[in-house]
């Protein structure tokens, strides 16, 4: 169809056609996503058939959605962020010891500076490896990789343990459910279960929503996938690439930060074993989401279903009855390639039509 | 006009020299490790003693910090062989090593499990050689599987290896059905402790080995001058008649056969495989070694040397940290991270441009002082000697009065 469009000639209808093969990555994602989902609900039934399971996946995967965003955010402009899973370890536990402590009475704070110390964590995470990474210009993948490394440390230095956490208004927090009108099931005894989703859902939407108006209609998200797209014209536009990257790190940092707290708020606990592999699943969900890696292109929405797709196919697997860990990872690493593969595809296409 | 100087000299300066030797590859890494050296020292004057003791299977053997350092330094140097060459060729980094080490361990297991303890030494002999060469292919096949979706597919290396480590250690898990597996038969351990009569560790002979192999490969082929050239720039050495992909597929594929012999020896150490905590972190570990031997990470020329000492530099930095009983073992990475971002931002190119930029600077400065000076001066002779004209000239104007 783009050749046809290409034949035609005329700058816009090329652009048109650019602008379908980026679409492209978004309606596959989508529609991968609906006909999994489908075809879990028609032949695996079980739990699929309820809306709950649903906004279950919602609940898991509320942290990874706002990782992902964050992920997302960075790989436009062309970089990468491997610290995201292991700060969110760090911001747990450090969430954890400090409201363990107001429990004991040991320190005075609550839920809200809980918050406050989540969001210092991931901001600084940002800054230290935006300065890095945008201005001293090292490859983002080794100062990540140090970044990652450090919050590894910092966790089990903060504290090596479990903690669980038994703060009162927290614990409150987190069992908070929020109702969705119309969408609950009746169970076997003839009762109505509403359904509903955590409060961390709510705030993963919002910064869904939050970060969909900043990439599309503010100049700073246009300005990342300028950066993301080609670095010098970008420059010669009179865009200042260095403040753009640092700041997509920063807020990636940020969403960090969040997205552990959101984690925290999940699981209501600190571990070091916490949000293992959590960074592999952002990037995985963003490109599956249609976030190209060379940068320039991406989606919020795209990466919220690449999140969904990510979580349901895991689901899919487990109530399959292949519980043994390793079919998951394997299923996610085949989906990743296939994905891959296609984007690389599409890429090539372009270039050919660019010529 | 600092080259002009510089140019008219004959003999080098000692600043040059020295400059010279800064300005060298080798340096950062070898500053490192004498760093590491002086502070174990002198915190631990005893760090470096090496004494022959018998060993739990009564062999007389060489134990001490250092023979643990160079010994367990073995896997983390032959991975970084490989490393550097994936790293010049395709600009990117394998970050799946440490699963595909995994999926090598369980190939090895797998085979020799089947074979009772009390077979003859030959017989031993053969099933160590098919099981060691099965896991040399499957490991070069899923090098394949990497290069060929960097190098025809055109995926960021550190993207088509996530791959893998996602999956890797699953697949591991897939091949052994994931049994806890270990070997009871005392020759299989052979390969990453000690040989009876020989008091060196065998990785250390294996480490070894695989140096020679990979020196000889680069003197008498052409890979490292076609890596390089595909490095910096791949369409123009497919102008030049080399063939990128083919290249960048043949990195991926020694890097494979790399991470067999690692795998080999990291299942042979313990006689047994853990899927999901063997070689951990190590594919971070290897990257670091690159680039603290001072190699762009972006592809191109690379110094084998410099990784391999930056390999062995990681290890004693973490034999130094270990040695601090009272840091835990999992809190050593963050220590880590500082002590590499330091090294990184000291070793980085920007870092060197800007003090030469800073020098260069100074110098032009001084220089144009200089230039100041002179030109003061040779006004004031100037003014000295019109003064001295007129003054005879004076003096002559009176004498004709």
């Amino acid at each position: 169809m783009s050749v046809n469009t290409n034949a035609l000639g005329g700058s816009r209808l090329r652009r048109r056609a650019s602008l379908t093969d980026t679409n492209l990555l978004l309606i596959i994602t989508i529609v991968v996503f609906i006909v999994m989902y489908m075809s879990a609900v028609i032949f695996l039934q079980k739990g699929f058939t309820k809306p709950q399971m649903f906004f279950n996946i919602l609940n898991e995967n509320a942290s990874l959605l706002v990782l992902s965003c964050g992920m997302t955010l960075v790989m436009i402009t062309g970089g990468i962020d491997i610290s995201v899973g292991q700060v969110t370890c760090l911001v747990c536990m450090a969430c954890a010891v400090h409201l363990q402590k107001v429990n004991d009475g040991v320190a005075t704070g609550n839920v809200f500076t809980s918050l406050l110390i989540a969001l210092a964590i991931g901001l600084a995470f940002g800054i230290v490896q935006g300065a890095l990474v945008a201005y001293m210009e090292f490859q983002p993948f080794i100062v990540t990789l140090a970044g990652l490394f450090f919050a590894k440390g910092m966790t089990t230095i903060v504290c090596s343990d479990r903690v669980p956490v038994t703060y009162e208004p927290f614990v409150k927090l987190a069992r908070t459910e929020v109702t969705i009108p119309f969408l609950g099931s009746v169970n076997k005894k003839g009762i109505y279960i509403p359904a509903y989703v955590e409060v961390g859902v709510i705030v993963a939407l919002a910064v869904v929503v939050l970060l969909f108006c900043l990439l599309r209609w503010t100049k700073l998200g246009r300005n990342f996938y300028a950066v993301g797209g080609n670095n010098q014209s970008a420059n010669m536009l009179g865009i200042n690439v260095k403040l753009t990257k640092f700041l997509a790190h920063v807020l990636c940092g940020l969403c960090a930060g969040l997205g552990g707290y959101l984690f925290f708020l999940h699981a209501c606990s600190g571990s070091p074993l916490h949000a293992q592999g959590a960074e592999m699943n952002a990037i995985a969900s963003s490109i599956i989401g249609g976030t190209l890696l060379s940068g320039g292109v991406g989606n919020i929405v795209g990466t919220l279903f690449g999140v969904l797709s990510l979580s349901t196919i895991k689901n899919i697997v487990t109530s399959l009855g292949l519980e043994d860990a390793w079919w998951t990872n394997i299923t996610v690493g085949v989906m990743l390639c296939i994905f891959l593969l296609v984007q690389s595809v599409i890429l090539a296409r372009k270039n050919k039509n660019k010529k | 006009m600092t080259t002009n100087v510089s140019a008219l000299k004959s003999q080098p300066s000692a600043k040059e020299v020295l400059g010279k030797i800064v300005r060298n590859q080798l340096f950062i890494p070898l500053v490192a490790l004498f760093l590491l050296i002086a502070f174990n020292l002198i915190t631990d004057p005893g760090f470096f003693k090496v004494s022959l003791e018998p060993n739990s299977a009564g062999n007389l053997v060489l134990s001490g910090n250092l023979i643990t350092m160079i010994d367990y330094a073995s896997e983390l140097v032959i991975l970084a062989i490989g490393m550097t060459l994936v790293t010049s060729a395709s600009g990117g980094q394998d970050i799946s090593v440490g699963a595909t080490i995994a999926i090598a361990g369980s190939t090895v297991l797998r085979i020799v499990k089947t074979q009772s303890p009390d077979i003859s030494g030959a017989k031993f002999a053969g099933i160590i050689i098919v099981s060691f060469l099965l896991c040399v292919v499957v490991s070069a096949l899923f090098g394949a599987f990497n290069g060929a979706l960097v190098a025809f597919f055109k995926i960021q290396p550190m993207v088509a290896t996530l791959i893998l480590f996602t999956a890797g250690r699953s697949i591991a898990a897939w091949i052994n059905n994931n049994d806890n597996i270990s070997i009871n038969d005392k020759r299989f351990g052979y390969f990453g402790n000690f040989i009876p009569g020989i008091a060196i560790p065998t990785p250390v002979f294996i480490t070894v080995i695989c140096l020679i192999v990979i020196a000889i490969v680069l003197k008498v082929t052409n890979l490292r001058l076609y890596s390089q050239a595909v490095g910096i720039n791949a369409s123009s050495s497919r102008l030049n008649g080399i063939n990128p992909k083919v290249i960048k597929l043949l990195t991926f594929i020694i890097l494979g056969v790399c991470v067999a012999v690692c795998g080999f020896i990291k299942v042979s150490r313990t006689s047994s495989i853990t899927y999901s905590v063997i070689a951990n972190n190590i594919e971070m570990d290897a990257i670091l070694a690159v680039a603290l031997g001072g190699n762009n990470l972006g592809g191109g020329k690379f110094n084998l040397t410099a990784s391999v000492l930056g390999a062995y530099v990681i290890q004693f930095l973490t034999t130094t940290l270990y040695k601090f009983k009272e840091i835990d073992s999992s809190s050593i990475s963050a220590y880590k991270a500082v002590v590499v971002i330091i090294l990184i931002i000291i070793s980085a190119p920007i870092v060197r441009r800007k003090i030469d930029d800073m020098k260069n600077r100074r110098e032009a400065a001084k220089a144009e002082a200089e230039a100041l000076k002179a030109e003061a001066e040779a006004l004031k002779a100037a003014a000295a000697e019109a003064e001295s004209i007129e003054a005879a000239s004076a003096e002559a104007g009176k004498e004709t009065i």
